[in-house]
Formats: structure tokens, C-alpha cells, sequence
């Protein structure tokens, strides 16, 4: 009997009693002698709680943390702070371990957080419509080439290389097997998606143009030239936006954009390696039949009462089978609830507080480093410097428990000395100059220096 | 205080819960460093909202969930067994929780030789030897073991545009069919609850890609033909795809590689104990064959030496199918069951969850219950069984729904209802292997009481449920008109 089931020899007795049976072997039966495993499965035998802690721990001793070095490393995920009673709320048996909410008078909770949710994603992307969330960034902007396909019934979509690179490539795995094909337009000299090689890419059968906001680089797009550009042919405009930056953002609903998807990892959840965080998807009115995912809508109950429920389920799959809008089922509630809490923990004038904050240190960061800047326009949360020895800063940095950020060699190879450098609330006057002494910065270029040493 | 105020009504002007750190660099004016036309113009309308209120406000949205840790919970095919408390200890470690998906595989060792370690284990299991972690829950999995099919069978030059799916299959295989770009085929299912030989038979022509199974299937049985059915699938060049979603049945007893399936999904969510979250997050990793391992998707974790890395190199690739590497918090709380269970514990878990379910059956079967709920298929079933609503709304005037509903009056989670499709009236029942006997005893009274009040007063459960925050909601409505969003009643 392992530690987490109960069966005495008593109760098997009683069971196998009830059920007819000789053994444990009899109820197996069905199973063709053939395709039996017929041995152990070759994995070591239990252990106890205490030695798999020790383990796990010891597992976990071998990685380096953003507590344990000052990292600059963003390119998708972010070192923001989360505040403590999010770990309560969410440790909390009653968010963690419910199912879907199947049944609405016993998953009032879980149903109205998804409600005040989709509110907040509204509030943030401009958009009146948006669902309970999705697997998280990438394939949320996947989610949005199907809605594309299934809308328009056109066969290409367009991708500026602003979008994040893992964005363009699970959107191009997707695409292969809904039948389309995914078409890349490029950055101008600046780091903006060039309005008129977007313009040129598109044409009568373009289903879909993708940006993002800021982009990979970290660039403020002209967010309205490159909608004017992109749905010049009819296509849908999709926007995949960070949500911290929309704070002070003018919301891509705003300008025009159908779609607004995105990854919600800096929304309150920890970076745990990469996931699982949440994905969040916003639309226009008009696609409200034709999302992914779950949505919570508001009703009463048979006294009057207000209450939640899922809602629009004839898009789904589990009602609506090969003719559904999309396949999700189990999506990431647990983030998403992380996420609205998480905005509502900032609030209003906290948002925007933070947005500032971001802004100001990202603008601060890059005059510090006084390097060539690939994105040398509006930058927030995120720029591009080009950095002569760059093996060598790593090295010097490493050393100094800095880590200084992405190497955009990995995705861009026109950028083989490009280092993106990310900026959170969690990343100090101080450690910034730290980052422009490592990079050998002239102290001048620093409004302040502190001279801290390597 | 319970009520249905959302935090945004909450709202005070003034109020605030955060407190943001100094601003240590120069305070430029926004305007100075954004162009006009990007700067937002109001602010997004978040609550205002003190630190004690909003823990109340979420604590008391809490109060309204049912969940596993308070009560018996056998949503068939969900597998919502116990969460151990270990996992979430360990997963929440700085080492794990805080670590960057980017960081350099030099500083990550840790985290690599886990994912290493649970590919391996999970790669046992299935009796498959190549194992992707990425995809992000089960209907992804199957996504992704749709491209691995197309891939694969566009390397040797064919193009197939059918896939099979059993009319028992879960919504999310026909759903999924589509996405992938194939057609949808329905095969029939033969008496004895397994899939109709004949009807794959003729069928399984060339233009089949694939066959997604699930075994045991929906209606909880083996497939006592599964060799045969490999066989016509593989004979017609098709792929035969394995649903995980029920692997919880045969851990250590029989395994998809042995029965001759060439791509798995695992629910770490269901079989592996990753908490359910009230709909995610899950995981759904992916094990697969020699012939398919070439088309995995990237990056793959690999070993080198003593190292653990990424392999990007991967030219036939399918590609990416999210971002970075995957659920990598899930992977640490699956791994940990698996540390804690070992070969014995996994096997053991099988052997419960097939004598809890088979359990469970027979004292449906006894009368005064089986004489309104028969049991759809009935012989041994393995995880999980399917009973038919048809008497109860023949003879004492209830539906299914309305047994489901009333099973909330009584602080337990009703199965899983009107699934399996082909199976009227159906309730689908998965105890699954972390309850006793007694809870098992105790459903089985709940169920009985609940159809021995309907004969004297039907009313009762058809108006259920009483006990719960709110009554029967209207579902007709909030689809016709949606509200989707609160937003301020107009002045």
C-alpha cells in the first residue's frame, strides 16, 4: 500500500467480496497476456517524503535563481516582484484543487474570478471581449492564426520579426497542420516593423498580420501605422502585447487591432523555468462565437440571484467535437487567478505607477550602458545595444553574479553582437550601474555614479 | 460575508494595496519619453482596493468552490485524486519556482537533469523510448502527436487526410482532428464496448493517417483487440495515437508501446497529480517511437557526458509548439510522485484505482440503484464505469441532471454527465485510487438516498440543488445575452 491510498487487507477482502473476484489479478483480465508488462517497470522503488524533499532540493541546489544573481534576462519572461498573499490565496485548497467548474453552484469562486479576469484583460487591452485564458504567449498567438483561418478562410498569415521568436515559431508549427502559411516582414534599421514591407507583404488571401507591443526588442511600435498597413487587404490585425507596458500604452484596441493576445507570466506568476504561467486572449465583439477557451458570463440563478457560469460552450469541444472553435480544455485558471489578483493588488494608480517606473529605469538603462543601440527609438521594459566583447561581458559579469541579459545571436543572426537587456522593478539605480560598470561604460554616461566595483 | 461583489465594485477611490519602490533614476516626464500618439490616455479601470480587503474578497470567492481536499470528487476521465502536499513545497523552491526559462543550461543543471529524469521515467511507463515534455495539456499533446503523424508521413512523400476517432473518443480528438488539418471519421463501437473491428477494417484505407485511442476507453473497458486493431492500423500505414487521459488504469501492467501505439500523451494533471487549479494548469508530454522521435519538437533535453543540455539541432523538427520548454512546475510536482511512488507505488496505484472502480460498481449494481441506473457495458471495468440515467427519467421522472444536482445537496462532486455520447443518461464514474472504502460505501448511499426520496417526491431533485451559494443558474440566458465583463452601471 503506498502512502496515498488506503486499502487495509481487511477492505480487500470485503471489495474483492462485492465485486466477485479471486484477486487483484482477476480484475485485469481484459488485458491480452501479450501486451502485459510482465516485469517491474525499470524505475527505482518509493522513497519517503523526507528523502524525495532532500532530493528535489538537492536538484534544485544546481540552478541559479534570479535571487541568487542580478539578471537582465527577460526576452519573454520577467524578475518581477510577486507579493506574498498571492502565494496564500493560491495555496489555498480551494482554488488549487477543484476541477473545471462543471457544476456553477459549487464553483461560484472559481467562475467569478474568471468573470473579474476577463474584466481586467478587457480594462487592459481596449478590447470587450476576452476569454478565461490559454496555454500561455506563443500558442495563444496561434490560436489567433486559427480564429484568422476560421474567419476569413484565407491561407497566409503575416509575422513582423518584431514578434517574439518563439511566437513566429509555434505560430508556424500550427500553421502546418490548419494548411497555412506564414510569411515574415522586417524590422527597419531602427527596430520598428517597416509600415511599407508590411504593407507589401500582405495581399488578398492574408488572413492575419502579427505585431507585438513593445516588440522583441523592446521597441514602442507605431502600433497605428502598422494596423493601417496590415489590414489594408482586409486581413486581421493581431497584436501580442505584454500586459505591465499597457499600463501606459494607449490599449491596441484602441487602434484598431481585432486580437490581442499574449503571455501573462509578469502578471503576478513566477518565472518556474518557463511556465506554467498563463496566455490571455481579447477580441472584438464580433469574434465572441469563434474563441478558444473558456469563457465566465454573468446570470442569475431560478431565485434572482446573481451568478457565474461558463458560457458560449457550443464553441467548445466537448459539445461541439470536430466542429469546435479551437481544442483547448484544461487551460491555466490557477495563473490566470494569480494574474487578476495580481492587478488588482497594483490597482489603478499602482499600474500606471509601475508602468512609469518601468519606462523611466528602461530609458535610464540604456543611457547608462552608453552602447549602440539597435532600437535606438521609445523603448520600455526592454532595448537592444550592440556590445563589442560580448563573451568577454558575460565573463566579467558571470563572475560578478550579473547575468546581463539575452544574446539576440540565438534569433537574429544580423545581430551577432546584439545583447537585449530587461528591466523590472526588481532591477535598481544600482544594479544597472553595476551592469554599465561590467560593460565598461564611461562613468559619465551614468546620471549618478555609485562606483560600484566589479 | 458571502456575496457576489466583484473586486472591481469593491473599489474605493484612494485605496491601494501596493506601494511601488522609489524611483532612483531621474523622473523624465513621460511625454519626453514616448510619442504622443503611444501614451494611454486613462488609466485602466483596476479596483482600488486595500491589502486586508482584497485577501477577504478572494478568501470569500474561495468559500464557494468545492475541491478535492474537502470531498470525494470522481469526475470520470478527470483522475481527480489526492494532491500531495510535498509538491507543492518543493515545486514553490527558490531553485525551481524563480529560476529563468533562458538561464544558461550551465546554471540550470538541476532543473535539466529533472525534466532528463522524468522523460525517462514517463518514457518507461508508456513503453516508448522518446519523450517531449513541452506540450502544455492534453489536447495540445494531441495536437502535437497529429504533426509528429503529418511529419512523419510527409518524409515518405504521402499525403493522408483522414483520422479515425471511436464514438466514444473525448471531444478534444475530433476537435483536435480539425485543428490539425484532417477530416474527421467516426468508428462505431461493437457490443462488448470496444471499437468496431469490422467498421476499422473497412476504414482503414490509405487516406487514414491515424487512429487516436483511448485505452481503456470512455466507457472505462480494455480493448480486448487492441493487437488486432494495431495491426490494421499499421498494415493500412496509418500511426496509432494514444490518449492518455486514462493511463491511470494500467501503470506497471500493460504500456502503449507494448500494445503497439506509436505516439502518447501523458495528463500530468490527471495521472501524475499536477493539482487541478479549477481548469489548469496542466501538462501534456508526449512519448513516442523510433520512427517518429526524428520529427519531436524543440528543444529537446539531452545528456552529454555529465552535462545536461538543450538540443536545438533538430532539422526535421516539427518545430516549437509554445514558448520555451514547457510547464516546468508541473514537471517538478510529477516528478516528485513518481520519486515518492517508485515501480511499486505507480503499479500499486493502477491495482486501486481498477478494485476502487470495480468496487464501486458492484455496489451500483445491487438493486435500488441498478434498477434505474444500469450499468452501460457491464463487465469488469478498469479505472472508471458508465451508468445510463434512462430508468431514473423512465421510471421516477429524474434526469441525470437532475441526480448530478442533487449529489451537490450532499457534499459530494457528481461524475462526469451526458458522456460518453453514445450511452443515454450518462453518468461516468472514476473513483480513482486515494479513497477508501468508505467514501466509495458512502457514494454509493447518496446515490441510493437520492433515488428513494425521488420515488416518494421527484420535485426535490428536480429543483436541486438547495444547500449550495447560489441554485440552478441560467445557462439559456447568459449564452443569448452575454455578459462577459463587469462593467459600472450607466449613470
Amino acid at each position: 500500500m503506498s502512502r496515498y491510498t488506503g486499502v487495509t487487507d481487511e477492505d480487500l477482502g470485503a471489495m474483492l467480496g462485492a465485486i466477485g473476484a479471486d484477486s487483484l489479478e482477476d480484475l485485469f483480465a481484459d488485458i491480452p497476456e501479450s501486451v502485459r508488462l510482465g516485469r517491474e517497470l525499470d524505475l527505482p522503488p518509493g522513497r519517503s517524503e523526507q528523502e524525495v524533499y532532500e532530493h528535489l532540493a538537492a536538484l534544485a541546489a544546481r540552478n541559479r535563481s534570479t535571487e541568487e544573481e542580478v539578471t537582465f534576462l527577460g526576452a519573454g519572461m520577467y524578475d518581477h516582484y510577486v507579493p506574498a498573499l498571492i502565494d496564500t490565496l493560491l495555496s489555498r485548497s480551494e482554488f488549487l484543487t477543484p476541477y473545471t467548474p462543471y457544476q456553477p453552484e459549487i464553483s461560484q469562486g472559481g467562475l467569478q474570478v474568471m468573470f473579474e479576469f476577463q474584466t481586467a484583460i478587457s480594462e487592459l487591452t481596449g478590447l470587450p471581449v476576452s476569454n478565461a485564458s490559454v496555454y500561455e504567449g506563443p500558442s495563444a498567438v496561434a490560436a489567433a492564426g486559427y480564429l484568422a483561418k476560421l474567419e476569413t478562410k484565407r491561407r497566409k498569415l503575416v509575422a513582423s520579426r518584431g514578434l517574439h521568436p518563439h511566437s513566429r515559431a509555434a505560430l508556424a508549427t500550427h500553421a502546418a497542420g490548419y494548411g497555412m502559411e506564414v510569411v515574415e516582414t522586417p524590422l527597419d534599421d531602427e527596430g520598428f516593423t517597416d509600415p511599407e514591407a508590411l504593407a507589401g507583404a500582405v495581399d488578398d488571401d492574408t488572413a492575419a498580420v502579427f505585431v507585438q507591443q513593445p516588440n522583441f526588442l523592446g521597441t514602442v511600435e507605431d502600433l497605428g501605422a502598422l494596423v493601417e498597413a496590415g489590414k489594408r487587404t482586409g486581413a486581421m490585425l493581431v497584436c501580442a502585447a505584454d500586459p505591465i507596458p499597457l499600463s501606459i500604452l494607449k490599449p491596441p484596441g484602441e487602434l484598431g487591432v481585432d486580437l490581442c493576445v499574449g503571455e501573462g507570466q509578469t502578471l503576478g506568476n513566477r518565472l518556474d523555468f518557463g511556465g506554467p504561467s498563463f496566455g490571455f486572449f481579447a477580441a472584438d465583439e464580433r469574434f465572441i462565437r469563434k474563441m478558444p477557451g473558456r469563457i465566465a458570463g454573468e446570470t442569475r440563478d431560478v431565485d434572482g440571484r446573481r451568478g457565474f457560469v461558463l458560457t458560449l460552450q457550443t464553441r467548445e469541444q466537448h459539445i461541439r467535437r470536430e466542429k469546435a472553435t479551437h481544442n483547448i480544455c484544461t487551460a491555466q485558471a490557477l495563473n490566470a487567478l494569480a494574474g487578476v489578483v495580481y492587478l488588482s493588488w497594483l490597482g489603478k494608480r499602482g499600474f500606471v505607477e509601475l508602468g512609469e517606473l518601468l519606462l523611466r529605469r528602461t530609458h535610464y538603462a540604456r543611457e547608462a550602458l552608453g552602447l549602440e543601440a539597435i532600437n535606438p527609438g521609445p523603448v520600455v521594459r526592454e532595448f537592444a545595444v550592440r556590445v563589442p566583447d560580448l563573451d568577454g561581458l558575460f565573463e566579467r559579469a558571470r563572475a560578478a553574479g550579473v547575468n546581463p541579459g539575452y544574446r539576440l545571436a540565438r534569433d537574429y543572426p544580423e545581430f551577432s553582437d546584439g545583447l537585449l537587456v530587461a528591466v523590472t522593478e526588481r532591477r535598481t539605480k544600482e544594479h544597472i550601474d553595476r551592469l554599465a560598470e561590467l560593460v565598461g561604460a564611461p562613468a559619465g554616461a551614468r546620471a549618478a555614479p555609485t562606483g560600484v566595483g566589479v | 460575508m458571502s456575496d457576489t461583489v466583484t473586486v472591481f465594485e469593491r473599489s474605493r477611490d484612494g485605496r491601494r494595496a501596493f506601494v511601488p519602490p522609489e524611483t532612483d533614476v531621474p523622473e523624465v516626464p513621460v511625454e519626453e519619453l514616448l510619442p504622443a500618439g503611444a501614451i494611454r490616455e486613462r488609466p485602466a479601470e483596476l479596483p482600488e482596493i486595500s491589502e486586508p480587503e482584497l485577501v477577504r474578497h478572494y478568501t470569500m470567492l474561495s468559500s464557494k468552490n468545492f475541491h478535492l481536499d474537502e470531498g470525494f470528487y470522481p469526475l470520470g476521465s478527470c483522475t481527480m485524486k489526492h494532491n500531495p502536499k510535498l509538491h507543492e513545497r518543493v515545486a514553490a523552491l527558490p531553485g525551481h519556482a524563480r529560476l529563468h526559462p533562458l538561464q544558461d543550461p550551465e546554471y540550470a543543471q538541476g532543473a535539466l537533469e529533472l525534466m532528463w529524469r522524468l522523460q525517462g521515467a514517463l518514457g518507461e511507463i508508456a513503453g516508448l523510448p522518446h519523450v517531449s515534455l513541452q506540450p502544455s495539456a492534453g489536447s495540445h499533446g494531441e495536437l502535437a502527436g497529429l504533426l509528429l503523424t503529418r511529419a512523419y508521413l510527409e518524409d515518405r512523400g504521402e499525403q493522408r487526410t483522414k483520422v479515425l476517432t471511436p464514438d466514444t473518443a473525448h471531444g478534444t480528438n475530433p476537435a483536435t482532428v480539425t485543428m490539425a488539418g484532417y477530416e474527421v471519421v467516426k468508428l462505431g463501437t461493437a457490443e462488448d464496448g470496444g471499437v468496431d473491428v469490422d467498421d476499422l477494417r473497412a476504414k482503414a484505407g490509405d487516406d487514414v493517417a491515424c487512429l487516436m485511442l483511448t485505452n481503456p476507453n470512455t466507457l472505462g473497458l480494455f480493448d480486448r483487440n487492441i493487437e488486432e486493431i494495431a495491426h490494421i492500423v499499421h498494415d493500412a500505414g496509418a500511426t496509432l495515437y494514444y490518449d492518455g487521459a486514462n493511463l491511470n488504469a494500467v501503470m506497471g501492467i500493460a504500456r502503449p508501446g507494448d500494445m503497439g501505439f506509436d505516439i502518447v500523451h501523458f495528463n500530468l494533471h490527471k495521472t501524475f497529480t499536477q493539482p487541478h487549479g479549477g481548469g489548469g494548469p496542466g501538462a501534456g508530454p508526449i512519448a513516442c517511437s523510433d520512427r517518429i522521435e526524428p520529427f519531436l519538437p524543440v528543444p529537446q533535453v539531452v545528456q552529454n557526458g555529465d552535462a545536461f543540455g538543450f538540443d536545438l539541432d533538430r532539422p526535421r523538427s516539427i518545430g516549437k509548439l509554445r514558448g520555451f520548454q514547457g510547464n516546468f512546475g508541473v514537471f517538478v510536482r510529477s516528478y516528485a510522485y513518481i520519486c515518492s511512488l517508485g515501480r511499486d507505488g505507480l503499479k500499486d496505484v493502477s491495482e486501486v484505482a481498477v478494485l476502487n472502480a470495480n468496487y464501486l460498481r458492484a455496489l451500483m449494481a445491487e438493486p435500488g440503484i441498478a434498477d434505474y441506473l444500469p450499468i452501460a457495458f457491464d463487465r469488469t471495468c478498469m479505472h472508471e464505469f458508465v451508468v445510463s440515467g434512462r430508468g431514473a427519467k423512465e421510471e421516477l421522472g429524474i434526469r441525470t441532471l437532475d441526480i448530478a444536482k442533487r449529489m451537490l445537496d450532499h457534499d459530494v462532486h457528481p461524475p462526469t454527465v451526458y458522456f460518453p455520447l453514445l450511452v443515454d443518461e450518462a453518468l461516468m464514474i472514476e473513483p480513482t485510487e486515494t479513497e477508501t472504502k468508505e467514501r466509495l460505501d458512502h457514494f454509493a448511499e447518496v446515490v441510493r438516498a437520492i433515488l428513494e426520496e425521488a420515488k416518494d417526491d421527484p420535485e426535490v431533485a428536480r429543483s436541486a440543488p438547495h444547500t449550495t451559494p447560489v441554485r440552478r443558474l441560467d445557462e439559456a440566458g447568459a449564452a443569448k445575452r452575454p455578459v462577459v465583463r463587469w462593467r459600472p452601471a450607466a449613470d
